[in-house]
């Protein structure tokens, strides 16, 4: 029925916050190995978007299918959907009373039933490749927002995730520390082709990883295609103010 | 780079220290403060030596030393009193070696421990309870160091001292209550009192209470509409009662609805009614400490595909439980102090046991002597408990993100 390439499949979903209606009829596909940056104005409803991609907003209409998985209320559902997808957040969220391996092994020893070593080898593996090995045995709040970021997107790829969500990764860190984030990300995206959705403002990024952008205007996808039209010949005027606006 | 010099590093401006220039800053600032500091000190040095007149030279410490037993244990039978001693053996070996291997909390309770057996010994030898239960304490004192000492040198893990506790739990039941044979004939807790009874229904109940009102906490929280009613109806309802009234239906009304067969004992009754009471406070307590958990560690418990009970166990409880570990040990602390409401259903913990001592002719008019005492002996519990509390806060850093 579906493309097996086509990992994510979004059709008309709508989602509304008490009576305002925030997602209005989006539909999406993408292709198992894509980058999609998303992006556009806040309110527009794309941090809500790819929060409904793993439930953490529930969808009231229209239908998402993971991986082959639709999304509904039943509860296993969820969890085998959660289980494929790894997500990062903007307030990076990790566990403040754990420290940054911790943090790392709580989930592929609890969920996955790892025993404790060969998840502290994997913690450590994946530390190393965000580069903070030194850092394992600090807490988050030792860290810098990059250093929390980068242990973050290690703990998320600790479930061996199909998918990675990003909702704007980059704009909670101070400026210095955004290109060591982004690095990780483009490594990600670069070596291992993982799919990836990113709500993100990172035009330079976006320009250099993202196979396809996707535009957010009030709750619907105004625009989408590749990075170069997006950036160079944008066919919808809003997208072109948008952009205007934020490239200076 | 501009033309700017860059500047020193300088060190930072002298303070003067010492105590001389202390007084003189805080306490000898100006006239003013000068003479209500002196006003203020006379009183104080006034008032201490009128207490200390009346402790060195008009008060009869023999009602307090010659009661000693009853104030420590109660009617509990004096050839039996070893048990009490040997129970305390036990908890003085695992206070000493949980304070070398834990160290911080428990080093303050454990310091309490022994302090209070040393000098309790010291009371007894004066007392008519003698010199033998005098060498049982010092030498539970010297447990306490003993274990300490092991303790330290880590030969012995965390775990293995935590199952001891457990298992010492029953063991000190056991112990007190008799098995009905000829090494532990049984001991009504009717004769249970004084000290031991206090420290017992505190014990239960805040080993009791605390999971308690963890779960009705999560209960009040809980997605199911039944499980959240009962919650939030049980907490409400307790809280809007009077320890006293559940105390007396404990006791009372209770043994009216359980089956003739079942006999409650009349202290476990009285335990059962502060464990019911005090779980209501904790769980409030506790439902704070979980409101302050940011959504945003829950959205990334779900993200990692943990489960409710995973996301409970090992994201929000820890957090909330060591956010609310002052306001828990201030409720600990006042439900030591309320166990004293058991003597309106007839037990004779330390309060008890004092007014019971008035009562005895020879002890006539010491009322100073009998309260300023079980004073202390509250004094000395509370302000263990609280110092425990601070250095449990700092050991695993409330306040520090």
């Amino acid at each position: 029925m579906t493309d097996k390439d086509e990992i994510i499949i979004a059709r008309d979903v709508h989602k509304w916050f008490g009576a305002l209606h925030v997602l209005r009829g989006i539909d999406l596909t993408v292709k198992a190995g894509e980058v999609v940056v998303i992006f556009g104005a806040s309110g527009s409803g794309k941090s809500t978007f790819i929060r409904t991609i793993n439930r953490l907003e529930e969808h009231q209409r229209g239908e998402i299918i993971v991986d082959g998985i639709e999304l509904t209320n039943d509860v296993r559902n969820i969890a085998a959907i959660r289980s494929e997808i790894g997500m990062v957040f903007q307030s990076f969220n990790l566990f403040p009373h754990l420290t940054a391996l911790q943090n790392i092994t709580l989930a592929p020893m609890r969920v996955r039933k790892y025993a404790r070593n060969d998840a502290d080898a994997v913690g450590m593996k994946l530390l190393e490749r965000v580069g903070i090995p030194e850092q394992a045995h600090k807490y988050p709040a030792q860290l810098s927002g990059g250093q929390q970021q980068r242990v973050a997107i290690a703990r998320a790829l600790a479930m061996n995730p199909k998918i990675m969500l990003f909702d704007e990764p980059t704009s909670a860190l101070d400026p210095e520390m955004i290109s060591e984030v982004l690095d990780v990300m483009r490594g990600l995206a670069d070596e291992s082709g993982m799919t990836m959705i990113c709500v993100t403002h990172e035009m330079g990024f976006a320009r250099a990883v993202a196979n396809r952008m996707v535009f957010f205007d009030h709750g619907v996808i105004v625009e989408e295609g590749p990075p170069q039209q997006i950036f160079e010949a944008p066919t919808q005027e809003r997208t072109k103010q948008f952009l205007s606006q934020i490239l200076h | 780079m501009t033309s700017q010099a860059s500047p020193e590093t300088l060190s930072p401006p002298i303070t003067v220290v010492g105590p001389i220039a202390w007084l003189r800053q805080n306490l000898f600032s100006g006239w003013v403060n000068g003479l209500i500091t002196v006003l203020i000190g006379a009183a104080l040095l006034w008032l201490v030596l009128q207490v200390g007149q009346w402790a060195a030279t008009e008060a009869r410490w023999s009602v307090v030393t010659n009661n000693l037993r009853l104030f420590l244990i109660g009617q509990f039978p004096a050839d039996q009193s070893w048990r009490v001693w040997l129970n305390l053996a036990i908890v003085s070996v695992l206070a000493g070696l949980s304070a070398g291997v834990y160290g911080q909390a428990t080093r303050a309770l454990a310091i309490t421990l022994a302090a209070c057996q040393l000098i309790l010994a010291v009371l007894m030898i004066i007392s008519p309870l003698g010199f033998l239960p005098a060498l049982a304490l010092s030498l539970n004192a010297a447990f306490v160091m003993g274990g300490f000492l092991v303790g330290l040198r880590g030969l012995i893990p965390r775990r293995p001292i935590a199952y001891a506790w457990l298992i010492s739990l029953p063991i000190s039941f056991l112990l007190l209550n008799g098995m009905g044979g000829t090494p532990l004939p049984s001991i009504s807790t009717n004769t249970w009192g004084g000290l031991l009874l206090t420290v017992l229904i505190a014990v239960v109940g805040i080993l009791l209470s605390f999971p308690l009102g963890v779960l009705l906490a999560l209960g009040r929280r809980s997605q199911l509409p039944m499980v959240r009613i009962l919650s939030t109806g049980y907490i409400e309802i307790i809280r809007g009662v009077p320890l006293v009234t559940i105390l007396f239906m404990a006791d009372i009304i209770l043994p009216l609805f359980l089956p003739g067969e079942w006999r409650l004992d009349r202290v476990a009754r009285a335990m059962g009614g502060v464990v019911l009471f005090s779980a209501a406070y904790v769980a409030e307590n506790v439902r704070g400490g979980l409101q302050a958990i940011p959504s945003g560690q829950i959205e990334a418990s779900q993200a990692l595909g943990l489960s409710t009970t995973q996301m409970n166990l090992f994201i929000v409880l820890p957090q909330a439980l060591r956010s609310v570990i002052p306001a828990n040990v201030g409720l600990f602390i006042s439900l030591l102090k309320d166990t004293t409401l058991v003597t309106i259903i007839g037990l004779m913990e330390v309060l008890g046991i004092g007014r019971a001592v008035l009562a005895q002719p020879e002890s006539f008019g010491a009322y100073l002597e009998v309260y300023v005492f079980v004073a202390a002996v509250f004094f000395v519990l509370c302000y263990a408990m609280s110092q425990a509390s601070y250095r449990l806060e700092r050991a695993l850093g409330v306040g520090t993100r």
